[in-house]
């Protein structure tokens, strides 16, 4: 396997990268999605995120588990061990990839090509955190609790608003127009392909740094609390915006105290709200599918009425 | 074109980081020569249209299985070609979902197969070779013309390569890391590639290896202003969005040595005059097809959706013989037959025993999914208010199509003939794209628009789906077939070519006071005729979903 590109080494992105770490702080956020054009480093992103999990316990590291389009649904939910079956004649449960990826997390590159009846599948089993097979004389459940991540390019065919609806957070990425930018990035590609070793090397300590963070904020965020004065203003944006359901606030919610907690801070506070609210609530606008003012517009000028 | 046909090969050959090449045009001989020089004796894999994923990815052995009373995988073609150039000999029809699949794995460099009960991963980096005939819209999909380097056009190329062209053996060391590379340098790269409006990232990458590659076949160990040049006119100006603007002081930017010599300007001036005096002459009409290109064809749609509809959706297995179509579930059949082998097995049996029991066929089911097909009358009799009455209306029904998961297709007519501008699709952003876009003005070429929607509705027939045809039309056609402005033929064109309509169909009337014509023609399409509730696009939409 090729030595994956150091999470903290990827220029800009800064919105994809909240996100990431944010669902790596608080599991029940639900899934991150996201959206961008072809070469924008998003699976390069989300692929790193895997070295930067501090450990469920010493020495088990977090599931990170790849679905590789063209998985097949046995291999998915799991199935009949078929080794054991033919040569010994035993029924035994082959784990599929979804108890591999129980407690960790789920990446689906082009979740938008993924084929229906899996897509189908998973969002049943997110829903419910637990995986049940029936087949072959197999009766099996077991828990599947995994934060779901997608990429994809709304160009090559549209996500399915059901599955839409099942991400915690949603983020747009674009190439960096900024000049200073691009160079960097070819910069650092070029130290990478040159080297991977010394590259990753040299990026050790940023990427310690971002692990620790992500291990202290997992750590505080059952203290950070959430002044009543910011719920109101999150339900006040959630209504000015015209987000559906409860679902939304929730996330809302949790982002902001993930966050929060992110930062090292014990109180959310509108600061926090503002960083993830695009992120929480952009793919939840009751929308026009057509309507061509993005959601992202609409939540920056709801915030800008609200927050000044 | 030839020429950079040949370099491209040549640097693929020397950093298989640059994924390979698309060629568009091209003669089978030049072809050959091309994967030859790219190959440099490495292994060779020709991808057929209509692989599988098993094949591609791997699965299991049936006959090592059954011989070995365990589960064989087999490698597929992907994980064979490892460290070899893989080739898509008709990329224009490859499956969408085999051209992720394959970009899947040149993204990250191995095969990762979950299936039939197998999980493999094997290494498999390759170069690839995309071929398509480059007639009108049909290309390479974009997942993959992403991720390769270079595109060459030849389709107005005279000349072949062949055996007097020297493309061979270029030391084929891999020797890229070795090569300097200065700031001046990579600054130019991500200038360049903002001036031509290459926002992808993987332009400006590519243009970077690729002049790596070009120094390291000139045995040169640093990037010289000459590789740039060669290396931007090959990867970023294929891809250019955007025409650079004019050279501020005009200066005659006659060859890149003269440019070289000149110490005072900044390597990227430099370099991009350079770039701007080798500019092939049809670079704007090359943009401009580039723009097209994005805006019309992407979801081509050929492949997937015509096999998934012939297959439909899985939905199990059960038990049964495979034939009359039906196709054997091998995983499934090896585990309905496992728990019974100690049972069936003479002693000192090895063999597995599969009986007619424990056939499983794999079960689909056949969506009638829809393809709403809407032909919009753009000409100049629909006046422009109303024209953008249709267009909201449309906008309404598309968003109910999409929640639907129901595909579209829409085609507008107007001055002398009909485009589809829109192929079936199910991509919402294109759909929206292409409306905002539509043009009005000219004559009421109504033959050609219908003529058109019979095109579209037997090639969706054709792939399984239900066509449904909507006519957003005044009915006053005043353009025959042949572009003639007769009325008479005309009408009569029109009359005929609604009757060729075989599908339910509605026509709505989008003028301000509907007469005779619409409904006649309504009435020969055998369809409904409805008239456009006056600036009601949402009525418009309920009196379509309705029927």
């Amino acid at each position: 396997m090729r030595v994956q590109f150091p999470f903290s080494a990827i220029v800009g992105q800064d919105e994809m990268k909240r996100a990431l770490l944010i669902a790596a702080v608080d599991a029940r956020i639900g899934g991150v999605m996201v959206f961008g054009d072809r070469g924008t480093g998003k699976s390069t992103a989300v692929r790193a995120l895997a070295a930067l999990l501090p450990p469920l316990e010493k020495g088990v590291p977090v599931p990170f588990v790849d679905l590789p389009l063209g998985a097949t649904e046995d291999r998915v939910v799991g199935a009949l061990d078929l080794e054991r079956a033919l040569g010994a004649g035993e029924k035994a449960f082959e784990p599929g990839l979804l108890a591999k990826a129980d407690r960790g997390f789920l990446y689906i590159d082009e979740i938008n090509l993924l084929e229906d009846h899996i897509v189908d599948l998973l969002l049943d089993v997110a829903a419910s955190g637990e995986n049940v097979v029936e087949r072959e004389g197999l009766s099996v459940r077991h828990p599947a609790r995994f934060v779901l991540v997608g990429s994809g390019n709304p160009e090559e065919g549209e996500l399915r608003p059901q599955l839409l609806d099942r991400f915690g957070l949603s983020v747009e990425v674009r190439t960096p127009q900024d000049l200073s930018a691009r160079v960097e990035v070819l910069r650092r590609c070029d130290a990478f392909e040159r080297d991977a070793t010394a590259f990753v090397a040299d990026w050790a300590k940023a990427e310690k740094k971002t692990l620790k963070q992500i291990a202290k904020a997992k750590a505080l965020l059952p203290e950070v609390e959430m002044p009543d004065v910011v719920l109101t203003r999150a339900s006040e944006l959630c209504m000015a915006v015209g987000a559906d359901g409860l679902r939304g606030e929730l996330t809302l919610m949790r982002a902001s105290r993930a966050q929060a907690a992110l930062d090292g801070k014990k109180a959310v506070t509108e600061k926090h709200l503002i960083a993830v609210a695009p992120l929480a609530l952009r793919h939840r606008l009751r929308r026009n599918v057509l309507d061509e003012t993005g959601s992202t517009a609409r939540i920056e000028r709801a915030m800008d009425e609200m927050f000044g | 074109m030839i020429d950079d046909a040949g370099l491209a090969a040549q640097l693929c050959a020397i950093d298989p980081g640059l994924g390979g090449i698309w060629i568009r045009g091209g003669d089978a001989e030049t072809r050959d020569a091309l994967v030859t020089a790219m190959a440099v004796g490495r292994t060779v894999r020709k991808v057929p249209v209509h692989i599988d994923d098993e094949r591609l990815l791997g699965g299991l052995d049936l006959a090592a299985t059954l011989a070995a009373d365990r589960p064989i995988a087999r490698r597929g073609l992907l994980a064979d070609a490892d460290g070899g150039v893989v080739v898509l000999p008709m990329a224009e029809r490859i499956d969408a979902g085999i051209a992720s699949r394959i970009a899947a794995v040149m993204d990250t460099g191995e095969v990762v197969a979950e299936r039939d009960g197998l999980a493999r991963r094997d290494p498999a980096q390759f170069a690839v070779a995309l071929f398509d005939d480059g007639v009108e819209d049909e290309c390479a999909p974009d997942v993959l013309t992403e991720r390769v380097a270079f595109w060459v056009d030849l389709r107005a190329e005279s000349r072949s390569l062949g055996e007097s062209d020297t493309l061979v053996d270029q030391g084929s060391g891999f020797r890229r890391s070795t090569v300097e590379v200065s700031d001046n340098a990579l600054s130019t790269i991500a200038t360049a590639a903002a001036t031509f409006g290459v926002h992808s990232a993987r332009g400006s990458l590519f243009t970077l290896c690729a002049a790596k590659a070009l120094a390291t076949l000139a045995n040169r160990d640093s990037v010289t202003e000459d590789d740039l040049i060669t290396a931007i006119r090959l990867v970023l100006i294929p891809r250019a969005t955007q025409m650079p603007a004019p050279p501020e002081e005009a200066p005659e930017p006659e060859s890149a040595q003269q440019s070289s010599s000149d110490q005072t300007r900044p390597m990227e001036d430099v370099v991009l005059d350079a770039v701007r005096a080798t500019l092939p002459p049809n670079l704007i009409a090359a943009i401009a097809e580039i723009g097209r290109r994005s805006a019309s064809s992407k979801g081509r749609g050929t492949g997937v959706k015509l096999r998934a509809q012939l297959r439909g959706r899985p939905v199990g297995v059960r038990s049964g013989l495979p034939r009359g179509g039906n196709r054997l579930s091998l995983i499934e059949t090896l585990r309905a037959a496992a728990p019974w082998q100690k049972l069936r097995r003479a002693p000192g049996d090895t063999r597995v025993r599969i009986r007619r029991d424990d056939l499983r066929i794999k079960r689909f089911q056949a969506r009638a999914e829809t393809t709403t097909i809407f032909v919009v009358d753009a000409s100049g009799s629909s006046a422009a208010a109303r024209l953008a009455e249709a267009k909201g209306a449309v906008e309404l029904l598309l968003a109910d199509a999409y929640v639907k998961r129901a595909q579209v297709a829409l085609i507008a007519f107007r001055g002398s003939g009909a485009d589809l501008l829109l192929p079936p699709t199910r991509s919402l952003t294109r759909a929206r794209r292409a409306l905002a876009e539509l043009p009005g003005g000219g004559g009421t070429p109504l033959a050609a628009g219908l003529a058109m929607a019979g095109e579209v509705a037997s090639a969706v027939r054709a792939k399984d789906r239900t066509p449904y045809v909507v006519v957003l039309t005044d009915g006053r056609g005043n353009v025959a077939l042949d572009g003639g402005t007769n009325p008479v033929i005309a009408r009569t064109d029109a009359e005929a070519a609604a009757k060729r309509i075989n599908a339910p169909s509605v026509l709505i009337d989008i003028s301000a006071r509907p007469r005779e014509e619409g409904r006649a023609i309504a009435a020969l399409m055998g369809g409904r005729f409805v008239a456009l509730p006056r600036g009601d696009a949402a009525a418009l939409s309920q009196t379509v979903r309705a029927s």
